[in-house]
């Protein structure tokens, strides 16, 4: 059996609104092993945002049981979660949030600032190295408006690669690119996923997406409403192959 | 976060926005600048008034006539309590006295051939150049047997030699008239300049007060009395113990007033010392307030700063930044916004007090002190102003923080 990075048991938020209080996650559970690719899927208000903030230990459950990589988030403090952030968890946003008028290996550098076991030296290597694995080696000097958005997020895929996390965290990662882009994205992340055997959770309203993951949780009202394994998992690489020529209009 | 890399990731948040941060600064640099301008103006006055005041005799003590009557009073010169038996009781009895010379003056006109000047003639003892600390160039001071015998020679100030010879000729030996009597010229006084009230110090003429007294002014009174106490430390003691001796000869009972006045030139150097201070404290304390502007824009950017970078505030903690880490980030910009600022004050500061220095030949001084404390109060007004924004930024939650648009 693989090790569990992810355990999730009955996992409840609530929010207090006014005078109303919202329960956003009524009950949650699941387990996330070491090499899976899982998508999580849910309209708007099925409570997805709110497990991605807990699972990206942004924020903590009312109830239930989170551990990651077997670490009970509960006892934690704000800090050692940032610490907890900085060394487990690689997080890709929608918005890429890269800094601007910063260059795409200082971006990538990043995470590792705030890590004091880290030296200059080992930090400017392992930043090339994710950028190396996004392809983007020849770009380490450009700052992300001179960086096209698939690049902008490849950049922040090797940011949140850098910090060698358990698990990568996306946040609709292709919300703001085009298909061809979003399946180039895609084609990146199960590299990373088959070849170098990352964990990667992935939260998607987008169903061609999740086609791409080994499995899908999907969410409705705050609750579990179906846990399944992709059977038939597409390869990206090939799909990306089937989409029209872009220079077609 | 370890130190080094705090200070990296605040220093590349200012260069990706050079022109902000050196605006910030701007504020920073003329507050530390106008405080280092102004102290060394202040600082250089005051010394320059003091090292005149010094030169004009530091433990000098004059005494004056004055009077202890109702009615009427006049001039002090024009009082008659003075006398030469004031100066020999003063010469044998005060121990804190080192030398005394009686003085009378008598202005009118010098000539000399077809040249004339109007000055004043002041009748002295020898002692008076050590009292006064005028050095001969040139020539020799009268003597004792000179004053005795009320002889008619005299010693000239640059600018009297100036005005009664053509240069190049030597006044040595000549004869000057004064009020028509014939001095023989037997000495010349070394330049001397203006005095801090801007008069004249070299517009003198010395003669033997006996000479002076009799044959020019014909009186028995002394207009005054100079005195140098042996150290500038005893100034007060010889103030006193001349007090004493004058009331002693001038036979005043203990519930009369004092029929003369004591000065001491450390009086003066301590009044004018305390005023040209004030003066000091004054500007600086104008250009504080310029340097205090400055902290405040340091807030004020800040501030604006944090949120508009809300958002990277948001990333940063998602990475795995923490509170501490985001609050020293905004803290240490904002402390090298000020201290950046405050190197580049001070190079224009210095630069500035030299400026003013060689151009407008004013007297500057450039206290180390005054750099200190101006780049430490600059540091402080950093962390000061720096804190409160450093401190909202850090109390960002990160999910909101990541949504804030």
């Amino acid at each position: 059996m693989n090790r569990k990075i992810l355990e999730i048991q009955n996992l409840k938020r609530e929010f207090i609104v006014g005078s109303e209080t919202v329960r956003a996650l009524k009950g949650v559970s699941f387990n996330v092993e070491a090499g899976e690719f899982v998508t999580i899927m849910g309209s708007s208000g099925s409570g997805k945002t709110t497990l991605l903030n807990i699972l990206g230990c942004l924020d903590k459950p009312t109830e239930g049981i989170y551990l990651l990589d077997s670490v009970n988030i509960k006892d934690l403090n704000k800090n050692e979660l940032a610490r907890l952030r900085n060394t487990k968890i690689g997080f890709v946003f929608q918005a890429y949030n890269l800094l601007p008028r910063t260059s795409a290996l200082e971006n990538v550098e990043l995470p590792l600032f705030y890590n004091s076991s880290i030296s200059a030296k080992e930090r400017k290597e392992r930043a090339m190295y994710a950028l190396e694995a996004v392809k983007l080696a020849d770009r380490l000097d450009h700052t992300p408006n001179q960086l096209s958005g698939g690049q902008q997020q490849r950049v922040a895929i090797a940011r949140a690669l850098v910090n060698e996390p358990v698990m990568i965290l996306a946040d609709e990662a292709t919300g703001n690119l085009d298909t061809r882009t979003s399946y180039e994205i895609m084609a990146l992340m199960q590299e990373l996923n088959q070849q170098q055997d990352k964990t990667i959770v992935f939260v998607t309203h987008e169903p061609d997406i999740a086609s791409f993951s080994s499995r899908t949780i999907m969410l409705r009202d705050g609750r579990l409403q179906k846990d399944s394994i992709n059977e038939n998992r597409k390869s990206a690489r090939e799909a990306l192959d089937t989409l029209p020529a872009t220079d077609d209009y | 976060m370890n130190p080094e890399n705090l200070v990296r990731v605040a220093f590349r948040a200012l260069q990706r926005n050079k022109l902000r941060a050196f605006l910030t600064m701007l504020g920073i640099i003329i507050g530390v600048a106008a405080v280092i301008t102004m102290m060394s103006i202040g600082e250089g006055s005051k010394q320059s008034i003091q090292t005149s005041l010094s030169n004009m005799g530091s433990n000098m003590i004059t005494v004056m006539p004055s009077s202890n009557m109702p009615g009427v009073r006049m001039a002090g010169s024009n009082f008659q309590t003075l006398t030469l038996n004031d100066v020999k009781a003063i010469e044998r009895d005060a121990s804190d006295v080192a030398s005394v010379s009686p003085q009378v003056a008598s202005s009118g006109q010098a000539i000399k051939g077809a040249l004339n000047w109007s000055s004043s003639i002041q009748g002295v003892s020898p002692e008076y150049l050590d009292i006064r600390k005028l050095k001969l160039k040139d020539g020799i001071i009268f003597s004792e047997e000179d004053v005795r015998s009320s002889a008619k020679v005299c010693l000239l100030g640059q600018t009297v030699v100036k005005n009664l010879f053509s240069s190049g000729e030597n006044p040595i030996g000549q004869i000057i008239r004064f009020q028509k009597i014939p001095f023989q010229v037997i000495g010349i006084l070394e330049e001397k300049g203006q005095s801090s009230f801007g008069q004249d110090q070299d517009d003198i003429i010395l003669a033997p007060y006996t000479t002076v007294m009799k044959r020019v002014l014909a009186t028995t009174y002394l207009q005054s009395i100079y005195a140098s106490a042996v150290s500038e430390a005893a100034s007060d003691a010889a103030t006193n113990q001349i007090t004493s001796i004058l009331r002693q000869t001038h036979r005043l009972r203990t519930d009369e007033e004092d029929d003369f006045s004591v000065r001491t030139q450390a009086e003066l150097i301590k009044t004018l010392g305390s005023t040209s201070s004030m003066l000091t404290g004054l500007l600086t304390a104008v250009a504080s307030i310029s340097l205090v502007i400055g902290g405040i824009g340091i807030m004020n950017i800040m501030y604006v700063s944090v949120t508009e970078r809300t958002k990277e505030i948001g990333l940063r903690m998602s990475i795995g930044a923490r509170g501490i880490d985001i609050l020293l980030q905004f803290l240490i910009e904002a402390i090298l916004i000020s201290v950046t600022g405050g190197l580049i004050g001070v190079f224009i500061g210095v630069s500035a007090s030299l400026t003013i220095a060689s151009l407008l030949n004013w007297p500057t001084i450039i206290s180390e002190s005054s750099i200190i404390i101006s780049f430490i109060v600059c540091a402080l007004t950093g962390i000061f102003f720096g804190y409160y924004p450093a401190q909202k930024a850090s109390e960002l939650d990160p999910i909101e923080a990541l949504r804030y648009e």
